[in-house]
């Protein structure tokens, strides 16, 4: 097994068990934001995105690489906004009547 | 390590570290909106490092520069509209498809990064493996994520979809992905050999949703976000990027929690679930004709109201056909009204009530109803003693005494104890029994009452004579 491949698999089972161990219990009013929080963060493919769109040259991968773009541009723009509308509605002012036109 | 790299893997730390107190913080209401937005920072440092990063490597085309980012315009531009625009009711469905949309891009760089090195060539089972592995879960959850987008949102029928032959069906679907998975790292790259596994992990998603009813659907979109955190987790083998392993796997893991949870909730298991058939998906099919007629009392709006006029306390019990008749501005007016009138009204939330988890307490959160009014199971189940009025609107199951009980389909299922307060009243559009189709004891029981409505109409009509009431 190569060093690289040795240290990127302890990085994979590590954040595994962190994953497991910062999950424990979370209360059910939180299992919603919580779960639409987590789909924010593997957004990070957006992160690939990047890294392949630089290795394109030819067509083909130019439409892969838009692709990519796309869908992971949507996962972690739309992710993190609409995690941060459900969470502001637990704890926002009573007379918010402004914010809200502003939300629509 | 030349100093790019090095900044560059301190930064990826960074924001892994973010991703992680991120989670952390939203473990608790006073806390989840800030964990959120120290996630996104982290999202936003990684951004910015790979920006800096590809640019210094300066091997990016022009054509690149214009895909890359035309892609990420459109995508932040379609993703934000959804995400503003979307009523609180149709969450679930957009997680569901901003989870596909992720999916696919993990798949899409496995794809590329295959394809880039697919020349004839016997890759490294190091390589090769994620690769595979990044795919095919890649295409599973992009498929059955977006199955379940459409079965939420009700583009997709709601009710299990099965057809003669499946099983045989699914079966031929596995041997196809093995088959793609052992081409992949066995023999030479070639393209189709990945095209076949694309295509099989795509047929497998949509196999494996569409016999899943509706209604487990929330549990099926929290399994297959778990699926799309460990694509990407592969995904960061293929372009070994630590940082996609790190949130990946912590997406991964915690996901798998979140989901166990949740059809713990439900009183369902995982497997139960993903076997499919069970129950008709949604409340608005009119499933079995009751066949055992029940003695139940009919009530009037006009007596409902009267009731909560001159009462004390008052339980409200939301449930899911609240959240299908998208009734919640009608019920946080009718509170508003009883507790400007010195009434005390709560409302008992039951973990599952709603489409998913917490989803209620988001949608009366929605329509400005006090936090500290809203009342968990326990806490609300301690309280019924001292209810005057319990009224029930679109709940079945989750107030099911027969769950108390043992030898029926939700035996041991937590409920809340409705039938312990004085007076219950169920706004239900008919007799019709719950999700998991069992007779509802409550409904016949000496003090509750029926009112067969639709939610959103009930509560208009219960608010007029409350009002007429109240104002005498």
């Amino acid at each position: 097994m190569s060093q690289e491949l040795y240290t990127n698999l302890a990085i994979f089972v590590m954040s595994l068990l962190v994953g497991f161990e910062v999950m424990s219990k979370i209360p059910s009013t939180l299992q919603t934001p919580m779960m639409s929080g987590a789909n924010a963060i593997h957004g990070v493919v957006v992160v690939g995105a990047f890294v392949i769109a630089a290795e394109a040259n030819s067509w083909i991968f130019y439409i892969l690489a838009f692709l990519g773009a796309f869908f992971a541009a949507v996962n972690v723009a739309g992710g993190y906004t609409v995690t941060d509308r459900m969470l502001g509605m637990f704890n926002r002012p009573k007379k918010s009547a402004s914010k809200e036109d502003e939300n629509k | 390590m030349s100093a790019l790299t090095t900044v560059a893997s301190l930064v990826y730390l960074i924001s892994a570290v973010c991703y992680v107190i991120g989670v952390h913080l939203m473990r608790s209401p006073k806390t989840a909106r800030r964990g959120n937005g120290l996630s996104a920072v982290g999202m936003f440092l990684a951004v910015i490092m790979i920006v800096i990063t590809i640019i210094a490597e300066g091997k990016i085309t022009g054509t690149g520069w214009v895909v890359l980012i035309l892609g990420l315009a459109l995508g932040v531009w379609y993703g934000v509209a959804r995400a503003r625009k979307v009523p609180m009711t149709d969450v679930p469905q957009l997680v569901s498809l901003f989870n596909a949309v992720g999916g696919g891009a993990a798949a899409v760089i496995g794809i590329f990064d295959y394809a880039v090195k697919a020349g004839g060539t016997h890759l490294n089972v190091a390589f090769s493996l994620p690769v595979l592995l990044d795919v095919i879960i890649g295409g599973i959850t992009f498929s059955g994520s977006l199955i379940a987008t459409g079965k939420l949102s009700g583009h997709v029928p709601g009710k299990p979809i099965t057809f003669p032959g499946a099983r045989l069906v699914n079966v031929l679907v596995v041997i196809a992905i093995l088959v793609a998975a052992w081409l992949m790292i066995g023999l030479p790259t070639n393209v189709w050999f990945m095209v076949l596994g694309l295509i099989a992990s795509l047929v497998f998603g949509l196999l494996m949703t569409l016999p899943i009813g509706g209604a487990d659907m929330p549990v099926v979109v929290s399994l297959l976000n778990a699926f799309t955190g460990l694509a990407v987790a592969f995904a960061g083998f293929v372009i070994d990027n630590q940082v996609l392993i790190i949130a990946g796997a912590l997406v991964g893991a915690a996901g798998t929690i979140l989901t166990l949870q949740m059809a713990d909730a439900m009183n369902r298991s995982v497997a139960n679930i993903l076997a499919g058939g069970f129950g008709t998906g949604d409340s608005n099919s009119s499933s079995a004709a009751d066949e055992t007629p029940v003695n139940v009392k009919e009530t009037s709006a006009d007596d409902i109201g009267l009731q909560l006029a001159y009462a004390n306390n008052v339980m409200i019990v939301p449930g899911y056909g609240l959240a299908a008749a998208q009734a919640q501005h009608e019920v946080a007016e009718l509170a508003k009204l009883l507790t400007d009138n010195g009434i005390n009204v709560n409302y008992a939330i039951h973990p599952v009530a709603g489409r998913m988890p917490g989803h209620m307490n988001v949608l009366l959160a929605d329509v400005n109803v006090p936090y500290d009014q809203m009342k968990q199971m326990e806490e609300a189940n301690s309280m019924f003693e001292n209810t005057d009025v319990s009224l029930v609107i679109g709940a079945n199951d989750v107030t099911n005494p027969l769950a108390r009980e043992s030898g029926n389909a939700i035996s041991g299922m937590p409920i809340l104890d409705v039938d312990k307060s004085k007076s219950v009243v169920v706004i239900k559009r008919s007799m019709s029994t719950g999700y998991a189709g069992v007779q509802n004891p409550l409904f016949s029981m000496d003090n509750t009452q029926m009112f067969f409505s639709d939610a959103k109409k009930g509560l208009a009509d219960i608010i007029a004579s409350t009002k007429e009431y109240i104002n005498q």
